[in-house]
């Protein structure tokens, strides 16, 4: 049972999505992230920006986010594992973003900053969500029900304690940032 | 032209603190290529009219094209980012980013139709896999969802296979 966190309703919920909304504008370009060459670098392993926001973003919101749902503070919202969509969806999407040179939000706040390139892609992926639309009954019958696995969370499907699962978390990025900070530390020198 | 960039450890610090407010205050994850959904229904209305739009059962069901949290959310992210690019000083026109002018020459409109082209195929895949950077990669992931991190390592993989596949040096 998820309890029900009413906190905000109607018109103020609209308010915090705008607000919220500003704030993650606001520090993607003050991350640098709305820049085209610093997402394509990260690609092409020249700039670790990408990875050093994203990996701290996880865990500092995955140890946040855990916390409060332990004390019935926060709902999870796990999207399903529908296998086969969700890794055609995740080629389709790598190929887009190196193309397009930001992902939806970035490319959202990359106009914001100026970018018209981000506008162009804007309109692009206008037109990618109808074609979506336009294609989804199909979609919905032919491969959204391929290996679908429900709403899984990894604790879930590799029975580990969930304490470890976080562990592992903090641990992985730890070594990632350690690693990334070596192949910076070469390359200066 | 001033730098306005903050250490990405930070930056990253602060959306997991974002994150942790938007679970908690308004029962919501972060995320974006919904609300960008709900815009392209916006746009089909001059096209299909409101019972066209209406009678596609994507847009009635999963991304209803309306003024709700997720849709203002992308409308306070564009806002966000041209206030930080304002008071920091560093708001340009721009339009072909470096990386692409020393790989495809200085060509506009080549970057505005790649632009436009890889944009289609972005959200259509966001879509598909029902999440992008936003809502797979930081709000799935961090609460170690099977989907977000299948996304987030297929997603890498293909970024890279395609970034060394069009950018690569001739020479190197």
């Amino acid at each position: 049972m998820q309890p029900i966190l009413a906190f905000l309703s109607g018109t103020s919920l609209l308010w915090a999505g705008l607000l919220f909304g500003v704030v993650f504008g606001f520090l993607l370009h003050r991350g640098g992230v709305t820049e085209y060459d610093v997402i394509v670098k990260q690609f092409l392993f020249r700039d670790f920006t990408v990875l050093k926001v994203m990996f701290t973003a996880i865990v500092v919101g995955g140890v946040g986010v855990f916390i409060l749902h332990g004390q019935e503070l926060a709902n999870f919202h796990i999207k399903p594992a529908t296998m086969l969509a969700v890794i055609l969806g995740a080629v389709l999407f790598g190929i887009g973003m190196v193309i397009y040179g930001y992902c939806p939000g970035t490319g959202v706040a990359a106009i914001g900053a100026g970018k018209l390139d981000a506008l162009a892609g804007f309109v692009g992926m206008l037109v990618g969500g109808m074609l979506y639309a336009f294609t989804y009954d199909w979609g919905a019958a032919k491969i959204l029900p391929v290996a679908d696995l429900g709403k899984v969370r990894l604790p879930e499907l590799i029975g580990l304690p969930e304490w470890l699962w976080y562990v592992a978390l903090v641990a992985m990025a730890a070594g990632v940032f350690a690693l990334v900070a070596k192949v910076e530390k070469g390359r200066v020198a | 032209m001033k730098n306005p960039r903050w250490n990405p450890y930070l930056v990253g610090a602060l959306i997991g603190v974002l994150s942790i407010l938007t679970f908690s205050i308004a029962d919501k994850p972060i995320g974006m290529s919904t609300g960008i959904a709900q815009a392209s229904g916006a746009c089909a209305l001059p096209f299909l009219g409101g019972e066209g739009v209406a009678a596609n059962t994507y847009w009635a069901k999963k991304a209803v094209p309306t003024w709700d949290y997720g849709s203002l959310f992308v409308v306070g992210s564009f806002l966000g980012a041209l206030l930080s690019a304002l008071i920091s000083g560093s708001f340009k026109i721009t339009t072909v980013p470096g990386v692409w002018r020393e790989r495809f020459g200085p060509s506009v409109a080549k970057r505005m139709v790649a632009a436009f082209v890889g944009g289609i195929v972005i959200l259509y895949g966001a879509r598909l896999a029902d999440g992008c950077t936003s809502g797979h990669g930081i709000s799935g992931s961090l609460q170690l969802a099977v989907s977000s991190w299948t996304f987030f390592l297929v997603m890498f993989a293909s970024g890279i296979v395609t970034a060394f596949v069009l950018f690569r040096r001739r020479h190197a």
